[in-house]
């Protein structure tokens, strides 16, 4: 590839692999800081989730399920995660949860940030869009081999990988929660007086909630479909069978995996789902 | 009873769309609106503008959409910058004041009422009433005890736990309206605020303003584009065009000398004959002689007021001001040609 891109006339390529060996032989110690804090959030993370014994996990969720949902999820979450019992994928299953968790958790530290400031500035916007269509759309074998330079192989990478796919939609839709927050509403803030942060703490991101908890609900998504192609840098958990289940031709293996991947996504995504409702559900709730 | 400015704009000025000192030069020298949005694509959305709003009275401005009326209602608490001129508050001319000092007085001095309501669907009514006060760092208790007074001035206390979206229109709005109160401010700016609502429900949100306005007089500035509501809450009447205002008056005023055609065509289907007094149904040709003969009416007297009294009598009505001076004689035919006048006037222009 190298060897193609140096007889082009615009050698990009040739660019960054430039700055990736610039970067890796002075920022050593940088990638290190945040590939070690990283690791130790992600380890604690899965050192809680594994430390929880199988049934009090599945009655957290099942709990969850049927204070958000009602019986009848609740229902479904104990045939789901009755069958990844019984199929034997439970503690790659938390893995993968705990993975999930972990890069949702950096995704929404980043994405949340700078949501807002996309909503309050032009340029950041402007500049920020174009970035964000990069991060989702560049393949994302194309940047797992990079993060596996700078962090080595293990769950570190895998994580950071995750977070660029999962990072644009907390993004998006934390900007677009803000944006749409009614003209007269934050005008309403102004004239009785909103500083800057009031504004923002008491109109604007209280009504954006719901939008923004629907970009909660989507990082989760992407980030769940992500860290299974992750384990391609050994992030481990129900990316591993299912990687195994490719090598060895195992139809079946992979099918099982797959179906916990599946059931998993499903339970996070209608709970997630349930906390972005709408106000008049929310006080209903309330009241 | 003596009165004081409240607020004096003077020659207030707001062009949208960037090269305004450009604009500003054009408008100075004598440019119509129209040739300077072909000309730079700004638009002038209000153009050397000035009144003055006198302390507790309401001066409700009047226009149709695209007026400007919405703009300047704006610049008067700065959520828009005026490109030139001066808002004089109190005193102090506000456009000159920095964004700290805006804030303060915002929180201290005004507060505003929207037409779509703006209540913030995330807090109950009561949090929602008290919204201004906590902005303003008010403690819990004092802000609650003070939005359940005024909830309760407007009937709303039982409804204090529920959110907006299980209010109807007219109640949301009066929650709009105590979330205003409850600062307590100088000013209230309302805009369109009563006009998504239902006419009868309406004419209820203006009884309840101007009962408030007799438990307290309070400067309020209103926009409107219903005449009916403007000549039924107005102390004064503004009616603005095109960014200018065409002329300031007091109901009877306007009714009775319309600037321009503009200003007529808002009365096209409101009977104005229900708003004469006394001193315009004055008989232009009789000689005023101070004749102790006959009942006398104030100037001010209402239209039916002065019908009951011409009624079996035969003697011409004096209409005397509070001096006893005689401005002049009301007769039966004088009446008749003001009301035929009026209402030939709105039939015509149907």
């Amino acid at each position: 590839m190298a060897d193609a891109s140096t007889q082009d006339m615009l050698p990009i390529g040739d660019w960054v692999n430039e700055i990736i060996h610039f970067m890796l032989d002075h920022n050593a110690g940088a990638f290190d800081a945040i590939g070690n804090s990283i690791d130790w959030f992600a380890n604690m993370v899965e050192f809680v989730l594994l430390g929880i014994p199988p049934l009090i996990m599945g009655g957290i969720f099942v709990a969850v399920g049927l204070w958000r949902l009602g019986w009848k999820f609740a229902v479904f979450v104990v045939a789901a995660l009755g069958l990844i019992w019984a199929t034997g994928f439970w503690s790659q299953t938390i893995a993968t949860l705990a993975l999930t968790l972990s890069a949702t958790c950096v995704s929404l530290v980043l994405g949340v940030p700078v949501g807002i400031w996309c909503a309050r500035n032009k340029i950041v916007n402007t500049v920020v869009r174009p970035v964000l269509d990069f991060m989702q759309t560049m393949p994302a074998f194309v940047y797992l081999i990079p993060a596996a330079m700078f962090f080595g192989l293990g769950r570190v990478p895998g994580i950071l990988a995750t977070v660029v796919f999962a990072v644009p939609p907390a993004v998006r839709l934390t900007n677009l929660g803000i944006r749409q927050v009614n003209k007269e509403q934050v005008e309403a803030g102004h004239a009785f007086g909103c500083t800057s942060w009031q504004l923002l703490f008491k109109v604007q991101l209280p009504i954006a909630l719901p939008s923004i908890m629907a970009g909660v609900n989507q990082t989760i998504m992407m980030a769940l479909s992500m860290v299974i192609i992750a384990s391609m840098v050994g992030a481990g958990g129900l990316g591993n069978d299912v990687l195994a289940s490719i090598q060895r031709l195992d139809v079946g293996l992979g099918f099982e995996s797959g179906l916990a991947v599946v059931l998993l996504a499903i339970i996070l995504d209608r709970i997630t789902e349930s906390f972005g409702a709408s106000p008049s559900a929310r006080s209903e709730q309330g009241s | 009873m003596k009165q004081s400015a409240k607020i004096v704009v003077k020659n207030l000025y707001k062009v949208f769309g960037g090269k305004s000192s450009e604009v500003m030069d054009m408008l100075r020298a004598g440019e119509k609106k129209d040739a300077i949005f072909q000309k730079t694509g700004s638009v002038v959305g209000v153009n050397d503008v000035s009144f003055s709003v006198q302390e507790g009275e309401i001066f409700v401005l009047m226009g149709l959409s695209g007026s400007g009326k919405s703009t300047l209602i704006r610049l008067i608490n700065r959520l828009m910058d005026p490109t030139d001129g001066q808002i004089i508050l109190d005193g102090k001319d506000i456009t000159r004041l920095n964004h700290k000092q805006l804030v303060d007085l915002r929180r201290r001095d005004m507060s505003m009422v929207f037409q779509s309501f703006a209540l913030m669907p995330h807090r109950s009514v009561l949090d929602n009433a008290a919204f201004g006060l906590e902005i303003a760092g008010v403690d819990r208790k004092t802000r609650e005890a003070r939005a359940m007074e005024v909830l309760e001035q407007v009937g709303l206390a039982q409804f204090s736990a529920k959110y907006p979206h299980q209010l109807s229109g007219g109640m949301q709005q009066r929650v709009g309206l105590v979330r205003a109160l409850a600062v307590n401010p100088s000013l209230m700016l309302m805009d369109e605020a009563f006009s998504a609502l239902d006419p009868l429900k309406r004419t209820e949100m203006q009884d309840i303003l101007l009962q408030l306005q007799r438990e307290h007089r309070r400067t309020i500035f209103f926009v409107s584009h219903d005449l009916e509501e403007a000549l039924r809450i107005g102390t004064r009447i503004a009616i603005m065009e095109g960014g200018r205002l065409v002329q300031v008056g007091t109901p009877q005023e306007i009714i009775e000398k319309p600037a321009d055609d503009y200003v007529r065509d808002f009365f096209k289907s409101v009977d104005t004959s229900r708003y004469l007094q006394a001193k315009d149904l004055i008989e232009a040709g009789l000689p005023v002689h101070a004749s102790a003969l006959g009942q006398h009416v104030p100037p001010s007297c209402s239209l039916p007021d002065v019908l009951q009294r011409l009624l079996g009598q035969t003697e011409p009505l004096q209409v005397r001001d509070a001096n006893g001076e005689c401005l002049g004689l009301i007769t039966p035919s004088s009446v008749l040609t003001k009301i035929s006048q009026h209402r030939l006037q709105t039939t015509a222009s149907h």
